[in-house]
C-alpha cells in the first residue's frame, strides 16, 4: 500500500512497489492528463509535480511517492486557469496536444525558478520536453507571456 | 494527376468520393433528432468545445454535414481526425461563413465511422482543400432553407431578408436562426444540380475564413488534461494488453512461448498468439494482463521461439543498393513523364551532368505510441482509436475478424500525433483479434515506445538519380529524374495508385516532387517500386511524403547546376519557372502555374535581401522552393535558410528560416503559420537531427536514447509569410517540410563549399568535405 497527495487528495493504492508512478495516476486513480510518450524520462510527456518539483513520471516507481505531495496537470489550477495555461490558450501553442501537459507542468515549475526568463534559461530548462508538432516558437512567446502576466498580476495586486 | 483524379482508380475510393459530394447536397426535411444511435463513454466525447453535447430532438439537419437545434447551438459534422492542425475549427468555419451562422454557437463534432460520411481520410494536407466546395454549397443550402422558412414566418419574402451573424432581417423583424428551428419547420430538397448554383459568397463578404481572431476550439481541452486521446479510453472490463514483437516485419513464424518467468509477474494473465487472416500482424504475440505495467514487464520476460522471415539480415545499404540497382535497369518502372526527346536530349548533348541523392530511412515517432481498445457487443466490434485512414483500415479489420463491414465501427479520438503514422491502421488488428480470441472482450493494446517504433510503417530510405542535358552553349535541353522507395501505396492502398503515362500503376507519394514545375526541356520522370524495402518493413507515409525527400535531389541538383553555370541560384529558378506548357497551370487548383512559385522566390529574395547581404564568415544563405505536396494541388513555398557550419567540428547550425508560401486562401491563418512552423521544423529535424537506419532488418533506433528529433534548442528564428491571394485553397500541414532540407543543403554548399549529397547532414560528412576541398 502507498499514501500520497494527489492534487490536494489523500490517495491510496495496493499495486507492486515498483509500478511507475504515470500508471498509478492514469489507470488506478483515472487521471489520464498525464501521458505516456517514452518511458525512459526522455520526452518529458510525463511531467507532474512532486513536491513542487517537476518530476518524469514514468520512471518513478510508486514507492518513492509514499507520504509526497503531487500535482499533475488536473491539480495546478481548479478552474484551469493557471497563467501559464492563459498564455498557452492566448498563444494557442498545442497542435496535436500530447505534449503539452508536460510542457505546461514543466512551465509552472521552470517560473518559479526564472520568473522573468531569458531564450536561453527556457531552452535550457525545457530541453527535456519533446514537442513532435514542433511548437517550440509558441512555447517560448508562451512562457514569457506567462512570465509577464504574472509579474502584471503582481503589480496590480 | 491531382483533383479528385487520385480516386479515380479506386472503385471503391471513386464511388465514395461521389456519395461524398452526393450525400452532402441532399438537403433532407426535418432532421431527426438523434443523430447517432450509439451511446459512448461520456468521458471520450469528442464535440469541442468541451462543455457542449450533440443536439437533442427537433434539430433542422440541412444535410448530414450540420444540423441547428432549436436553441441556436450549431453542430457542424467532422469527418477529419484532429492531430494537431485544428481542422475541425477551420472546416466550421467555411460552413458557418457561407451560412452566416453565429460562432458563438459553433461547435464540432468527430464523428465515428457510417458509410453515409464516404471516404474518411486526413493525410496529404487535403482537407480544406477536399471539403472547401462541399462546406460552402453545404453552408448555402442551409443559408437558403432557413431564409425560406424566416421568410413565411415574418409574413414576407426570401428576397427581402438579409442575413447575418445567425440573425433573419426583414425590415424591422428579425428573427434568430434558432427560433427559425424552433417555431417553424424549414425544409428544401435540392438535387445536386440546384446545389451547385446556389450562390456563393464573394471572399470580400467573408467574416470567418481568414479571420485571424477566431481561436481553435479543440485548444482549451488541451491545456487542462481533459483533452481524450485513443490512448486515454477505458472501458468496463478491460484487459491490458501488450504485444511480443517477431524479429522481422513478415514472415517470422512463432516456434514456442514459455511463460514461465511471466507467470511471476504479479497482475499476469495469460499470452495469445496471433493469427491474422488479413496478414498484415505476423508473428505476433501478445501479453495480456490486469494493468498496463504488469503487461509491459510480462512481455519482457515472456520467452517466445521465432522462425525469422527472410530480411532477417537486410540493411538499409542492402535496400539502397536494390535501388540504384532498379534505376540502372532500363526496363520496370512507371513513366510519369516520358516527353519525347529526351533521349536525344542526352545523346546530342555537349554536357551531360549527372548525380545521386540519397535519403535515410525516418521514423514518425508520434508522441503517443499506437494503441486500440477493441470489444465485441450485439455482434459489432467497436475499435476506439486515434485514426488517419478509416476507410482504409475498415475493411482490413474485418477481413482479419472474418465479419463483415457492416460489424465493425471505429470510434474516433485526439490523436496524439499523425504524421500519416496513423494513416496505417495496423495497430488496430492485434486488439480486435486479441478481443476476438477472448470472446469480444474489452482489449486495450498499447505498444510500448520501442514496440512501437520496430514496427513504425517508417519513411522508406530513398535513392535519386538526376541529369540534365545542356547544348553547346549550356542551355538546358533535356532533363531525366529517377527515384527508388518503398511504395507505401503500393503496399497498404493499391487502388488509390495513379496511372504513368504509360497507363502503368505508381505511388504519387513515393515519386511526387520529382515531376516539378520548371521548364527544363524535354522531361523524365520515373519511379521506381524499391521490392527488397517493401519485404523489409511496412513502407509509410510520413509527413510530406515523397517531395520531403525528391525535393532533396532536384533543389540541390538545381543549385549544383546555376553554381557550375556561375548564375545566382535564385535567378537561375526565376529563369526557369516561366510557366509553359503543362507548367501553366489549370483552373482551379493551380491558377497562374509555374509563375506563382517564382512570385514566391521574388518575395523571398525581397525579404532576405537576397545576394546584397555580408554575413560573418561560413555563415551563408541558401534558397530551395517547391510546389509542396503533389501537382494537382500545389501550394507554392519557397525558404531561405542561414546556417553557420563550425569548421573544427562539422557541426551545422540553423540560425533562421524565411519562409513564404501562397497557398490561395488562407482558411485559417494563425493556424497556417502553426502548420507551417510545425512542418518547417520537421524538414530541418530531417535534414539535421533525424534518421535512422535499418540493420537486420529492422529500424536500428528505438527510443529517444539514440533517436534524436530537434528540440526547443535547436529551434532557429522563424519568419513565415503568406501571400494573399483568393484562390483555391491548397493544404499546409505538409509543405513547410519539403523546402528545409534543400536550403540547409544549398546552405552549406554556399557557407564552406562543402556539397553533401546525403539526408540527413552529419558532421562527419561535413568534415570529409571539408578535409576533400
Amino acid at each position: 500500500m502507498t499514501t500520497f497527495r494527489l492534487n490536494g487528495r489523500d490517495v491510496t493504492v495496493d499495486v507492486p512497489d515498483d509500478t511507475p508512478l504515470l500508471w498509478v495516476i492514469r489507470d488506478e486513480v483515472g487521471l489520464t492528463g498525464t501521458k505516456f510518450g517514452c518511458g525512459i524520462g526522455m520526452c518529458g510527456a510525463c511531467t507532474i509535480h512532486i513536491g513542487g518539483r517537476a518530476t518524469r513520471s514514468c520512471v518513478t516507481p510508486v514507492s518513492a511517492a509514499e507520504g509526497a505531495d503531487i500535482t499533475t496537470i488536473e491539480g495546478i489550477d481548479p478552474e484551469g486557469n493557471h497563467p501559464v495555461q492563459q498564455a498557452w490558450r492566448e498563444i494557442q501553442v498545442p497542435q496535436c496536444g500530447y505534449c503539452q501537459s508536460g510542457q505546461i507542468m514543466q512551465a509552472v515549475s521552470l517560473l518559479k525558478d526564472y520568473p522573468s526568463p531569458t531564450d536561453e534559461e527556457i531552452d535550457a530548462v525545457m530541453a527535456g520536453s519533446l514537442c513532435r508538432c514542433m511548437t517550440y516558437i509558441r512555447i517560448r512567446e508562451a512562457i514569457k507571456k506567462a512570465a509577464a502576466n504574472a509579474r502584471g498580476d503582481a503589480s496590480n495586486g | 494527376m491531382g483533383r479528385l483524379n487520385r480516386f479515380r482508380l479506386g472503385k471503391d475510393g471513386r464511388r465514395e468520393q461521389t456519395n461524398l459530394s452526393r450525400r452532402g447536397f441532399l438537403v433532407t426535411s426535418l432532421g431527426a433528432g438523434v443523430m447517432f444511435g450509439f451511446a459512448r463513454p461520456a468521458s471520450a466525447n469528442q464535440i469541442f468545445p468541451l462543455d457542449k453535447a450533440l443536439p437533442g430532438d427537433g434539430a433542422f439537419e440541412p444535410t448530414i454535414w450540420c444540423s441547428i437545434a432549436p436553441d441556436g447551438e450549431i453542430t457542424v459534422n467532422i469527418i477529419r481526425a484532429e492531430m494537431g492542425q485544428h481542422i475541425g475549427t477551420a472546416l466550421a468555419r467555411i460552413i458557418a461563413d457561407e451560412m452566416e451562422a453565429d460562432w458563438s454557437k459553433v461547435r464540432i463534432n468527430y464523428v465515428d465511422t457510417d458509410p453515409k460520411w464516404g471516404l474518411m481520410v486526413t493525410g496529404g494536407s487535403w482537407s480544406v482543400w477536399m471539403t472547401w466546395d462541399v462546406f460552402r454549397q453545404a453552408g448555402a443550402a442551409t443559408r437558403t432553407a432557413l431564409v425560406e422558412e424566416a421568410a413565411r414566418l415574418l409574413g414576407t419574402t426570401p428576397d427581402k431578408c438579409t442575413v447575418a451573424n445567425g440573425i433573419v432581417t426583414a425590415g424591422t423583424r428579425q428573427i434568430s436562426f434558432g427560433d427559425i428551428v424552433a417555431k417553424g419547420h424549414p425544409s428544401h430538397s435540392f438535387t445536386p444540380e440546384e446545389m451547385a448554383k446556389l450562390p456563393l459568397k464573394p471572399a470580400s463578404e467573408r467574416r470567418l475564413i481568414g479571420n485571424a481572431e477566431i481561436k481553435a476550439l479543440d485548444i482549451p481541452a488541451k491545456t487542462n488534461g481533459t483533452a481524450i486521446y485513443g490512448i486515454d479510453v477505458k472501458v468496463e472490463g478491460m484487459v491490458y494488453a501488450r504485444p511480443k514483437m517477431p524479429p522481422t516485419r513478415y514472415g517470422s513464424k512463432v516456434r514456442s512461448v514459455d511463460d514461465t518467468d511471466a507467470r511471476k509477474i504479479k497482475g499476469y494473465e495469460r499470452y495469445l498468439i496471433i493469427e491474422d487472416p488479413s496478414e498484415v500482424v505476423q508473428g505476433w504475440v501478445v501479453v495480456l494482463a490486469k494493468t498496463y505495467s504488469a503487461a509491459i514487464r510480462a512481455a519482457d520476460a515472456l520467452k517466445v521461439d521465432w522462425t525469422p522471415g527472410e530480411t532477417i539480415h537486410t540493411s538499409e545499404a542492402d535496400i539502397q543498393d536494390r535501388g540504384r540497382e532498379l534505376i540502372k535497369n532500363r526496363d520496370g518502372g512507371v513513366y510519369i513523364f516520358n516527353d519525347d526527346g529526351v533521349d536525344q536530349a542526352f545523346t546530342s548533348a555537349h554536357t551531360v551532368m549527372e548525380q545521386e541523392y540519397t535519403c535515410a530511412s525516418v521514423l514518425h515517432y508520434q508522441l503517443e505510441p499506437t494503441n486500440a481498445v477493441a470489444f465485441e457487443k450485439d455482434g459489432v466490434y467497436e475499435i476506439h482509436a486515434g485514426n488517419q485512414w478509416q476507410s482504409l483500415i475498415l475493411p482490413t479489420l474485418a477481413k482479419a475478424l472474418q465479419v463483415p463491414e457492416s460489424k465493425v465501427i471505429l470510434r474516433s479520438y485526439l490523436l496524439g500525433g499523425g504524421f500519416g503514422r496513423r494513416l496505417n491502421g495496423d495497430y488496430m488488428i492485434p486488439a480486435a483479434l486479441a478481443s476476438k480470441a477472448l470472446g469480444g472482450k474489452p482489449v486495450k493494446l498499447i505498444l510500448t515506445r520501442s514496440d512501437d517504433m520496430q514496427f513504425d510503417s517508417f519513411r522508406s530510405p530513398s535513392v535519386q538519380r538526376v541529369r540534365m542535358a545542356f547544348d553547346g552553349s549550356d542551355r538546358i535541353t533535356g532533363m531525366d529524374y529517377q527515384a527508388a522507395a518503398g511504395w507505401p501505396t503500393g503496399v497498404m492502398a493499391e487502388v488509390f495508385m495513379e496511372k504513368g503515362v504509360d497507363g502503368k500503376p505508381y505511388d504519387q507519394f513515393a515519386i511526387a516532387g520529382g515531376d516539378h514545375w520548371y521548364e527544363v526541356g524535354a522531361f523524365r520522370v520515373r519511379a521506381l517500386r524499391n521490392d527488397l524495402a517493401e519485404k523489409t518493413f511496412r513502407p509509410g507515409w510520413l509527413r510530406s511524403v515523397s517531395p520531403g525527400w525528391t525535393s532533396w535531389g532536384v533543389e540541390c541538383f538545381l543549385d549544383e547546376v546555376a553554381h557550375r553555370q556561375k548564375k545566382d541560384p535564385a535567378q537561375f529558378r526565376l529563369d526557369l519557372l516561366t510557366a509553359q506548357g503543362r507548367n501553366k497551370g489549370e483552373a482551379p487548383d493551380s491558377v497562374g502555374g509555374a509563375l506563382r512559385q517564382a512570385a514566391v522566390v521574388r518575395r523571398l529574395m525581397e525579404k532576405v535581401n537576397w545576394g546584397k547581404t555580408t554575413l560573418p564568415k561560413d555563415t551563408a544563405l541558401g534558397l530551395a522552393t517547391t510546389a509542396g505536396q503533389e501537382r494537382g494541388m500545389p501550394t507554392w513555398i519557397g525558404c531561405v535558410a542561414q546556417v553557420h557550419v563550425d569548421r573544427s567540428t562539422g557541426v551545422v547550425t540553423c540560425q533562421k528560416l524565411t519562409i513564404v508560401v501562397d497557398a490561395g486562401t488562407v482558411v485559417d491563418p494563425d493556424g497556417a503559420k502553426a502548420q507551417t512552423e510545425g512542418a518547417a521544423l520537421w524538414g530541418l529535424s530531417m535534414v539535421l537531427f533525424e534518421n535512422t537506419e535499418i540493420v537486420n532488418g529492422l529500424p536500428v533506433d528505438r527510443n529517444l536514447n539514440t533517436y534524436t528529433p530537434l528540440r526547443i534548442a535547436d529551434t532557429p528564428e522563424m519568419d513565415i509569410e503568406f501571400l494573399p491571394s483568393t484562390e483555391k485553397p491548397m493544404g499546409l500541414g505538409e509543405p513547410g517540410t519539403t523546402v528545409v532540407g534543400p536550403a540547409i543543403g544549398n546552405a552549406i554548399f554556399n557557407a564552406v563549399g562543402v556539397r553533401l549529397r546525403h539526408m540527413p547532414v552529419r558532421p562527419a560528412d561535413v568534415l570529409r568535405g571539408l578535409q576533400g576541398s
